[in-house]
């Protein structure tokens, strides 16, 4: 890369940045989300995880918030805010994993698609419809009942059914930028389909796709909480959806514990809110067809 | 919900190939779903039997099984004969309404969804029809007057719900109502059996569950139909209503919300799959004793014939709404009908 492509981007990058920092909704957002993944990040730093152990918890059960359990404790007589903050490690590496997949697939089948054309692009097509009007939640349990439990299951689960949508959006982007003049001129001097997708196609959609991950990484983490509270998590892994379930089979919900539900609850809305934020934020800077609609 | 639109436009693949004609049209149409149909079969059938390797393994994981009953286990399954074989048994089965037998309750899977097929229409029923006067009328008033309190505030609060889980929901519902409306199923056994009674039994355990789901729902409704609304404010036809002297009233109501409505019903149709797997974790949280929280007891087990089941009636019922949906919105939409 020569040194003047080089400025070029970084003044691109920095425009994008000025554009974002625009939106204060998703400044916000992001300043939450990143002291949120510290926090997770440091969770094993700042807390003693001998305290997650449900036979050596140190409180009495379902007690109310008080000094030493600014949370109140769970069933179990463990601190609900620890185990609020240790669920955010599996609930942000689900949402994060499952989107990367999603993507991922997304990305291949919406450019394939747009690309070939023919029957290779109708039968995508009609796959990508499939999907998308199954419903996801009903294949992502009847996925990940059939698989090992576990966390990879879940990622599995999620990102092998929420695809569609992103390949909806990448292939009409890829069709945009496919029916330009210099596609063209890339095919006319013998460009082959890896160079033609990879140097001239993938550029002009990822922007497009990084805005699309970010929204889908709230959709994935409400899937996760879903599935765990449906029962279908790793069992000895606290997470915020398994925490949920916990308190309603354990009777807490119906006894009135009410700082038991709120705060793994709590904590779902406000990272999805985050995401969206963030996402729709990044979407009016990198979508050129939404500026000043919005 | 830009993607979303983005789906309501771009409905029909097989229309802009240059269907001519409503008998082409509806065979196209059938034929697609049927299609949809079969691949919902073939992935049923594919999920419960080949990813695990071997069902009766996953069945009997971590539990004590001797040899003979796990071969008494393979045939009862079938799964001693080729897979070939095995598909069609089991297409033939479905044909004639046979879905296997539950492994909890050793029931024909048929009959257990059967029984509970109709709570599930009834609380999806209800709350989809609240969710959709609501949704629509709030989303019209927000699109009208954009920007204002009205429109930030719905908008706003339609946002947020977005990003609820629909369980919780449920359970802080659950916990705020505390004693209000009944905790779980559909009907108390303490009710005199008169018709009336009974009625109203239902209703009050309907309640929670319904709120809950509705709340979900209606805000994608909002949002849907006020940006549908919105991409019809600046049409010159708006001008020319408000020229010839009609109140503001009547321009929205005869002539901007009927051409902004058409994306919107069509879309209602197309997101039932969101509302169907609401209802499985709704019925879950309330007991409510439909297929959402026989999925929930089925996971239990796990009884993966039954979850098969289950997996294919909800999932063909999507399919064939979207039928519907698409063939009501070619009823609906005169510019569709005339080509």
């Amino acid at each position: 890369m020569s040194a003047i492509t080089r400025q070029r981007r970084r003044a691109a990058l920095a425009g994008i940045w000025r554009e974002f920092t625009a939106d204060r909704g998703g400044l916000a957002g992001l300043a939450v989300l990143v002291v949120v993944v510290v926090l997770a990040l440091l969770a094993p730093v700042i807390t003693d995880a001998a305290e997650l152990d449900v036979i050596h918890a140190p409180g009495l059960p379902l007690r109310p918030p008080s000094g030493r359990f600014p949370l109140g404790t769970d069933v179990d007589g463990r601190s609900v805010l620890l185990l609020t903050l240790w669920g955010a490690r599996i609930s942000l590496l689900v949402g994060v994993s499952a989107t990367v997949l999603s993507v991922v697939i997304g990305t291949i089948a919406g450019i394939a698609a747009a690309h070939f054309g023919g029957w290779v692009s109708g039968i995508l097509l009609r796959f990508t419809d499939f999907f998308l009007v199954l419903p996801s939640l009903v294949l992502a349990i009847a996925l990940s009942s059939v698989l090992p439990q576990g966390v990879a299951t879940i990622i599995l689960a999620i990102g092998v059914t929420s695809w569609p949508t992103t390949a909806r959006l990448v292939r009409a982007q890829t069709l945009t930028i496919e029916s330009r003049p210099y596609i063209e001129r890339a095919k006319a001097l013998g460009g082959g389909h890896l160079h033609i997708v990879g140097k001239h196609v993938l550029p002009g959609v990822l922007p497009l796709v990084l805005a699309n991950t970010t929204l889908v990484v709230g959709n994935s983490i409400i899937a996760e909480a879903t599935l765990s509270f449906l029962g279908l998590g790793d069992p000895s892994v606290v997470s915020w959806g398994s925490m949920l379930q916990r308190a309603l089979t354990s009777g807490a919900v119906t006894g009135g514990a009410w700082w038991y539900l709120v705060p793994p609850g709590a904590a779902i809305v406000v990272i999805v809110l985050c995401f969206t934020l963030v996402g729709r934020a990044l979407e009016t800077v990198l979508d050129p067809r939404l500026r000043g609609t919005r | 919900m830009r993607e979303a639109l983005a789906v309501a436009e771009e409905i029909d693949p097989d229309e802009r190939r240059g269907g001519t004609g409503a008998v082409r049209f509806l065979l196209g149409k059938l034929g697609g779903a049927l299609a949809s149909l079969f691949l919902v079969v073939v992935l049923g059938f594919l999920l419960f039997r080949m990813i695990p390797g071997d069902p009766v393994a996953t069945m009997t994981r971590e539990k004590p099984f001797d040899p003979v009953q796990l071969a008494q286990l393979r045939e009862r399954l079938g799964v001693d004969k080729p897979m070939y074989r095995q598909f069609l048994d089991y297409v033939g089965g479905l044909l004639h309404g046979d879905l296997g037998t539950s492994y909890a309750y050793n029931r024909p899977v048929a009959d257990l969804i059967a029984e509970r097929f109709w709570p599930t229409v009834l609380l999806v029923g209800t709350a989809t029809a609240l969710a959709v006067v609501l949704g629509l009328w709030l989303g019209v008033r927000a699109a009208w007057r954009r920007g204002s309190m009205f429109d930030k505030a719905h908008t706003g609060v339609a946002v947020t719900l977005w990003s609820v889980p629909q369980f919780w929901l449920g359970l802080l519902l659950l916990i705020a109502t505390r004693g209000l409306f009944p905790s779980g199923g559909m009907r108390s056994p303490d009710t005199p059996p008169e018709f009336l009674p009974q009625v109203l039994d239902v209703a009050h355990h309907l309640v929670l569950p319904c709120v809950t789901l509705l709340s979900v729902v209606y805000a994608q409704y909002l949002l849907v139909m006020r940006s549908s609304l919105l991409g019809e404010m600046n049409a010159e036809y708006l001008t020319t209503a408000r020229a010839k002297g009609l109140r503001d009233d009547l321009v929205r109501r005869r002539h901007a919300v009927p051409n902004a409505l058409l994306p919107t019903i069509t879309l209602i149709f197309l997101q039932f799959g969101l509302v169907v797997s609401g209802t499985v974790t709704v019925e879950s949280v309330f007991s409510w004793p439909g297929l959402g929280y026989l999925t929930y007891q089925a996971l239990r087990v796990p009884d993966l014939p039954l979850l098969q089941g289950i997996f294919v009636v909800l999932a063909g019922s999507v399919i064939v709404l979207n039928l519907i949906a698409e063939l009501l919105y070619r009823v609906l939409d005169p510019r569709v009908r005339a080509r």
